[in-house]
């Protein structure tokens, strides 16, 4: 407990770059997993490559993929973009299936009414499809959420500071307070990052807690 | 008006959804499509505002050919209802029903409060506005539809099976509303059932399609009933017809008896007669009693309600089950107001039809249904 508090600075400091670590990818994880998943739905040849495809991807192992990312993407060994890049593929993993099932929920006769009442595609998407995608895309985004905070503690092996950094440190010194705090700041982070997309999802959907239902 | 010109719907395995349809759907009047499910009755309507492309043929809309009009214009000029409304869950009421107007550009307020106006004239209560479909009745979330498919006001309106999916008593409170706001507004209404009680109540005209999407007759209801032109039309406008078609005969004179009446409260203990009329204060049956049943004074409880009133300016329809169905063999006729005229018997009101030429109406073959040609049914 004192090392915690002789740490409080080091600790917000670290808790800040893993947030970043784990939070950037996810926003560029949903932006990128819209257009993907609705690609999948709207053309259907494309549906289970692209299911698939992005599915593997979180087969790979994160260690692999932070250590091999300089090679494919040409960054240095240390750059955080290395884990920016990785995490963002494991969100594509998880979020491309759930835009593309939340987009195919949509009941078949509100999407032909919309387009009877004279909706463009694109205006559809936006005013209809997506609002209405949104309790099970946020479902996808939590659990990508929490992932992707546990994932980002792997970047200690390449040497990126963030909260894992205090789990190699507590390990080599036999000394476990920054081992707790490591562990106690991750989950943390978890529940806010929950909670944020939580608090997001009711803004957006308030149909869903006026009426109890998920559409 | 529509018209479709030899339009067909071919899929590319080779199913044949319509098939050289060429009818006209008059401006103003109620076109009803009905048949057998499979004929290319929804096919036929998604044609007029391009859900779904002809193969063939062509389909105007007051002269201009809809495929040289952009899509999302041609649909914002056209109302559309389906079936469970197909509303919008992540929307208000309010907001589902100016989904058009705000799609044309016309600002928030102004929307809104045509919209208020809207739900208002389908008979909402404004208390809904604010809530979501999913809080509201299937009968309510079909107004809801009713009223966004009027928002802008098209002149054009498509009508898929709107009251299929609730139940039979608000079926009949829905379309007779629709009837009353048809009234007062005057679409183009193409409307698609598979129920023909419901094509016969509501339209003007009624096309029957047949399975592989020919058309198979079109004609007034009256004359439908009464001209079949084929077995697959005589089965399929059903048994009853002959009975269904006096819905569409004026009730002549008749010859009225007057009838003893009596009020609430009244006793009736001296009466020497099998049934007994009461009325209210207004003159407005309220139901029959039996004298000798009945120990002390009239009261609510023994009313017998199951005879049917029949209006004299009503169809014939009505004036002879009023006479079927009171159990006093005597059939109730009321004023328009509702104040009891006299009673008629039922065989009294079989010489009036007896007496009443079939209806002969018309003409009502369309150029290009001459498959259609209408001939006097041996049946």
């Amino acid at each position: 407990m004192t090392w915690f508090i002789d740490h409080l600075d080091l600790v917000w400091t670290r808790t800040l770059q893993h947030a970043y670590l784990a939070g950037l990818p996810l926003v560029i994880g949903l932006l990128l997993a819209l257009p993907l998943g609705w690609l999948a739905r709207r053309y259907r040849p494309l549906f289970v490559p692209l299911i698939a495809g992005f599915g593997l991807l979180y087969t790979i192992p994160s260690l692999a993929l932070f250590v091999l990312m300089p090679a494919i993407i040409g960054t240095q060994i240390i750059s955080p973009t290395n884990v920016i890049v990785g995490l963002t593929l494991y969100t594509l993993a998880l979020l491309v299936r759930t835009v593309a099932d939340g987009l195919g929920a949509v009941p078949e006769s509100v999407k032909q009414s919309a387009t009877a009442m004279g909706y463009t595609p694109v205006k559809r998407f936006f005013a209809v499809d997506l609002p209405l995608a949104v309790p099970v895309i946020s479902a996808g985004l939590r659990v990508a959420a929490v992932s992707n905070v546990s994932i980002a503690s792997v970047a200690t092996i390449i040497g990126i500071p963030q909260l894992g950094l205090f789990f190699s440190d507590g390990f080599s010194r036999d000394f476990y307070d920054p081992l707790i705090v490591g562990i106690v700041g991750c989950v943390v982070l978890a529940l806010v990052f929950d909670g944020v997309i939580l608090l997001l999802t009711r803004a957006f959907t308030p149909w869903v807690r006026a009426t109890g239902s998920r559409a | 008006m529509i018209v479709f010109d030899g339009v067909t719907k071919r899929y590319p395995d080779g199913t044949v959804a319509v098939d050289e349809l060429s009818l006209e759907a008059p401006t103003g009047q109620i076109t009803v499509l009905v048949g057998p499910s499979g004929c290319g009755k929804t096919t036929s309507l998604r044609m007029i505002n391009r859900m779904i492309e002809p193969t063939s043929g062509t389909i105007t809309l007051d002269g201009k050919d809809t495929k040289r009009m952009k899509e999302a214009e041609l649909r914002r000029g056209i109302g559309y209802v389906i079936q469970h409304a197909g509303l919008f869950p992540h929307r208000t009421v309010l907001d589902n029903v100016g989904t058009v107007p705000r799609l044309l550009g016309m600002d928030r307020r102004e929307t809104e409060k045509r919209s208020m106006e809207l739900l208002e004239r389908v008979g909402l209560d404004p208390a809904f506005a604010k809530r979501y479909p999913a809080q509201l009745s299937g009968g309510q979330q079909q107004r809801v539809g009713v009223a966004r498919a009027l928002a802008a006001d098209p002149p054009v309106m498509l009508m898929d099976e709107p009251f299929s999916a609730v139940d039979p008593v608000v079926r009949e409170q829905l379309q007779d509303e629709f009837l009353r706001l048809q009234g007062d507004l005057g679409k183009t209404i193409v409307f698609v059932t598979h129920d023909i009680d419901e094509a016969i109540k509501l339209g003007d005209q009624v096309a029957v399609l047949r399975v592989g999407g020919k058309l198979a007759q079109i004609a007034e209801p009256a004359y439908l009933l009464s001209h079949p032109v084929d077995d697959f039309i005589a089965d399929f406008v059903g048994r009853d017809r002959g009975y269904r078609a006096l819905s569409f005969q004026q009730t002549p004179r008749l010859p009225l008896a007057s009838e003893r009446t009596v009020a609430m409260g009244e006793s009736v203990k001296d009466i020497d007669a099998d049934w007994v009329l009461v009325v209210d204060d207004g003159n407005r049956p309220l139901g029959w009693v039996e004298p000798k049943r009945v120990a002390g004074d009239v009261t609510t409880e023994v009313l017998h309600r199951g005879g049917t009133v029949a209006r004299a300016s009503g169809p014939l329809r009505a004036s002879l089950d009023a006479a079927l169905s009171s159990p006093s063999r005597r059939g109730v006729i009321v004023d328009d107001a509702g104040a009891l005229v006299g009673t008629v018997r039922a065989h009294e009101v079989l010489t009036a039809i007896e007496e009443t030429d079939r209806p002969e109406l018309e003409d009502p073959q369309r150029p290009g249904a001459a498959q259609a040609a209408p001939r006097t049914s041996g049946a």
